[in-house]
């Protein structure tokens, strides 16, 4: 359960230092306006992707059908340690 | 207010220039080079024969002419045009003239050269075949005459003293003797036997070497001959039959003494010829590589002198007051470039007293659109023009389309691998820009793709980010962190055939016997675990996470136009807008698919696997929220489409009332409000202002005139339509974004295709003999498919669909594109063009 709040809180505050923050560092220029955009909209967008994609597998509804004989793999390469 | 910003158009101002006739010509020239200014055709109706500078403009014309003459002459001789890359500034008119002259020479030059060259070519090549004919017929005579007593008189001329010999001598023979082609040899001496009736007596041999021909030019194989015959008639015949066969005749005297004589005579004149063609060619080649110097300015420079006096065309002539009234467009922050050009040209043209006056003025015409752009931001904005160009001074899309069209291509695209390949391929682009610019100017392909390589390169980097949330590298994943699933079934039923699968839930509960934790209860940290690649249901279960994704993103952005939507109500001052149209927009919007969006996440956070039947099924409820349809909660009826929170039926009804209320109200609420004001305007005096006149043509005012007010059923219609296309649009948008899933699921199956099909088949060869070359030669057949198939042909699609994402459902929300383009008078694009026809 701390796993999943701590990644949570990782990408949120890493997406958040690239939109919030980083665009106040934006030296003035003539391109200043553009860059915060890009910024803000990137983090926005990766951030939203990478969430749903995790919020998807936190509760899964079902598991994963493996052929038996690529289980039996499996079981061996990864172990069985959770 | 000139707040330039990347969020509008420029603010631009249209203005008047008063040029004094001598320093119009240099200000026109200092602000071609500038490219700022827009000039407006002031002689719309003129005929361009009646226009004021059409003289000069002929002039320039005719020495377009001779310098194209040139230049295919300089092509011929394969003789280099030097490219220093320098730009000319336009010449002052007094230089137009001693260009004039010089052009005017060279061509002339060229021209007699060209005619001498063909003339002494035509002669050397004459007296080349008259110098056969002499070597050829002298073996003729010597076999029959060998003591040369003239038995035969050269019939060539029609001397009449030669006819009276002939008719004294009797008995004596005439003969003709000259060159003709080898083809037409054997067809000449066929006619020549039937009609003179095989009187005659034919020699001819052949001339060894290739010579040219003095008509044509042209080498070929020659023969000489001899014809010998008597009689007057036969003359006349043969004649003739020489001139059908286009053979050439040549005097040729029977003498040997005066035969010598003529030879002799021959080789001086051959060899004087020969000199003299030499030098000529010498002095043309000289001429040609001195002109083709300076061929490529002198064309930049007409190029330049041409435009100019094409835009002073369209300046009005004041002659009361002595000088050029011109009108133009200039963004407000240029203003001062141009006072500073229209200063220097006059200070050019040595004119200082009187100086150019720049005169803003208002009116209600549209300005054009004009973004400052760069050439990174170059590319996108020609996307979204592509659809519209811009209404004047409304939001510009580019600037977030510049992020979002590469983040939806690479959600349809997702896959890391491919990804990476299109990076280094925009990466290279970019890097080598200033090398590449310049190549392949002729292919079509290349230079789209050269052209949008800032683009390829963002596509490429978010399709590496997001091929690795869907962990697809060429259609395998990858296990960075460890997978949250582990297999921990036994050997009895491992060692069976069949699929099993493993157990969702993280922690045990009552319906499972013999429950064994299989997942950890934590998400893989970033992206999709791998253990789905190796499963069976993958797609079930990717399908389910893309397309909530979809629809989660596309109602963002759309409910993001809305938003922008706002912002040029709040910038155009249009506050009732802001009640009557962004309000009912934003609340229907939000309080059915916003709620949508909410029900997506709670279901996501609160539902275990253990409730996995009893989970709700959105889509039904959704559309029993619309058809305000609740199933009782009874035994029979499946959990999935029971409601699932408390109050939820209340909450939605309320939900639906407030979204169906928005309908009319913004169906009705702008043009209620339109004719509340037009009830305001007739009943109170009005102040009719007079806009400063824009310009002193009676066209231009008639087209200034303050527009009509439009018909009230227009203005019902107009809502009704925007507010059909609003409402359906949402939700069938909403329905469109899916194509996000669609497309990601059709290319992760295309590259998982390739790879068990092809690459596996070379993988799985054993041997490093056979196994190697075959691995070799699978791997070219898939990289090949790969680069077509999946960069091209997917990369293409994607690219599209991304597209029509933007220009349908995202600017619908909020672009109107009703804007012209802002195109300066420039020197720089008006010479690209002139390059790229050529």
């Amino acid at each position: 359960m701390e796993k999943f709040a701590i990644s949570i809180i990782v990408f949120t505050v890493f997406w958040g230092l690239i939109g919030g923050v980083l665009p106040f560092l934006i030296p003035k220029g003539p391109h200043r306006r553009l860059v915060q955009t890009m910024l803000m909209l990137t983090s926005a967008c990766c951030w939203l992707f990478w969430l749903c994609f995790y919020l998807h597998q936190y509760r899964p509804l079902f598991g994963p059908q493996i052929n038996s004989h690529e289980a039996r793999a499996l079981r061996e390469l990864w172990g069985q340690d959770l | 207010m000139s707040t330039s910003s990347i969020f509008r158009s420029e603010q631009m101002t249209l203005c008047q220039l008063f040029l004094q006739p001598d320093a119009a010509y240099s200000s026109i020239a200092e602000l071609g080079e500038l490219s700022i200014v827009q000039f407006r055709d002031l002689n719309p109706n003129v005929n361009s024969f009646q226009r004021k500078f059409v003289n000069e403009l002929r002039r320039c014309e005719e020495m377009e002419r001779k310098i194209r003459f040139l230049e295919s002459e300089i092509k011929k001789e394969e003789i280099p045009i030097v490219d220093t890359n320098e730009n000319p500034d336009a010449p002052k008119p007094r230089e137009l003239v001693d260009l004039e002259a010089m052009i005017d020479k060279l061509d002339y030059d060229l021209k007699q050269i060209n005619t001498n060259s063909d003339a002494l070519r035509k002669n050397f090549n004459e007296l080349t075949e008259l110098k056969f004919n002499l070597a050829m017929t002298q073996g003729f005579f010597q076999q029959v005459d060998p003591n040369g007593n003239g038995m035969f008189n050269d019939m060539t001329e029609e001397i009449t003293d030669e006819t009276q010999r002939m008719t004294s001598g009797g008995m004596k023979l005439g003969f003709v003797s000259g060159v003709i082609s080898r083809e037409r040899m054997n067809s000449f001496e066929r006619m020549l036997w039937r009609v003179c009736r095989g009187n005659v007596f034919l020699k001819s041999a052949e001339i060894p070497q290739l010579i040219e021909d003095p008509t044509t030019g042209e080498k070929a194989h020659k023969i000489v001959f001899v014809v010998f015959f008597q009689g007057e008639q036969l003359k006349t015949r043969i004649q003739k039959i020489c001139e059908g066969f286009r053979a050439n005749i040549y005097p040729c005297p029977e003498n040997g003494n005066e035969r010598r004589e003529l030879t002799m005579g021959l080789m001086t004149r051959l060899e004087d010829l020969n000199v003299v063609i030499n030098q000529t060619e010498d002095h043309r080649q000289r001429i040609l590589i001195e002109t083709s110097r300076l061929i490529r300015l002198w064309k930049i420079k007409l190029i330049k002198i041409k435009s100019i006096y094409f835009t002073m065309n369209m300046f009005n002539n004041d002659i009361a007051r002595k000088c050029f009234i011109a009108e133009c467009w200039i963004p407000t922050s240029y203003l001062e470039q141009v006072q500073l050009a229209l200063r220097k040209g006059s200070e050019i043209s040595g004119n200082v007293q009187v100086s150019t006056i720049l005169h803003q003025i208002t009116t209600n015409e549209k300005p054009p659109t004009y973004h400052k752009l760069n050439k990174f931001t170059q590319g996108f904005q020609n996307l979204v023009d592509a659809y519209g160009v811009a209404s004047y001074r409304e939001i510009n899309p580019m600037s977030f389309v510049l992020i979002t069209f590469p983040f939806l291509f690479a959600v349809m695209f997702g896959d890391a691998g491919h990804g990476l390949i299109v990076t280094l391929f925009a990466l290279w682009m970019v890097l080598k820009e200033d090398y590449l610019k310049d190549k392949g100017k002729n292919q079509e392909v290349w230079r789209i793709f050269f052209g949008g390589r800032y683009i390829i390169l963002l596509m490429g980097i978010f399709s590496i980010y997001t091929g690795l949330i869907y962990n697809d590298v060429f259609s395998k994943s990858m296990n960075l962190f460890g997978s949250s699933w582990k297999v921990k079934f036994d050997d009895n039923i491992l060692l069976k055939d069949g699929a099993v699968t493993l157990e969702p839930n993280p922690r045990p509960y009552s319906a499972a016997e013999h429950y064994v934790q299989m997942y950890s209860g934590n998400p893989y940290p970033i992206g999709l675990d791998p253990v789905w690649q190796i499963s069976e249901n993958k797609i079930t279960f990717t399908n389910s996470a893309k397309m909530k994704f979809a629809i989660i993103i596309g109602i963002m952005q759309m409910s993001f136009g809305v938003f922008l939507s706002l912002g040029n109500h709040l910038y155009f001052k249009h506050y009732y807008a802001i009640f009557l149209e962004f309000i009912p927009q934003i609340i229907f919007l939000l309080s059915i698919f916003g709620y949508l969006i909410i029900l997506i996440f709670y279901k996501w956070t609160t539902y275990l696997a253990e409730q996995a039947t009893d989970a709700p099924s959105l889509l039904i409820h959704l559309i029993n929220m619309m058809l305000m349809s609740y199933p009782t909660d009874d035994s029979k009826t499946p959990k999935s489409i029971v409601v699932f929170y408390n109050h939820q039926r209340i909450i939605q009804t309320i939900l639906l009332i407030v979204a169906v209320i928005c309908i009319p109200w913004l169906l009705i609420g702008k043009p209620i409000y339109i004719i509340v004001q037009r009830k305001k305007k007739t009943n109170s005096t009005e102040l009719v202002h007079q806009e400063s006149e824009a310009s002193n043509d009676i066209e231009m005012h008639e087209q200034n005139e303050p527009h009509q007010e439009v018909d009230m059923s227009e203005v019902w219609v107009e809502q009704g339509i925007h507010t059909i296309e609003y409402f359906l649009g949402c939700i069938s948008h909403t329905a469109s974004y899916l194509r996000l899933w669609a497309l990601s699921l059709a290319h992760a199956q295309l590259s998982e295709v390739l790879w068990t099909m092809v690459l596996r088949i070379g993988l799985s060869m054993g041997g490093i003999g056979l196994g190697g070359v075959a691995l070799f030669m699978v791997f070219t057949t898939w990289s090949t498919l790969t680069v077509f198939i999946l960069l091209l042909m997917e990369g293409l699609s994607a690219f599209l669909h991304a597209l029509r994402l933007h220009w349908v459902e995202f600017q619908s929300k909020f672009y109107k594109g009703e804007g012209y383009p802002f195109v300066p008078f420039s020197f720089q694009s008006i010479l690209e063009e002139a390059a790229a026809e050529n």
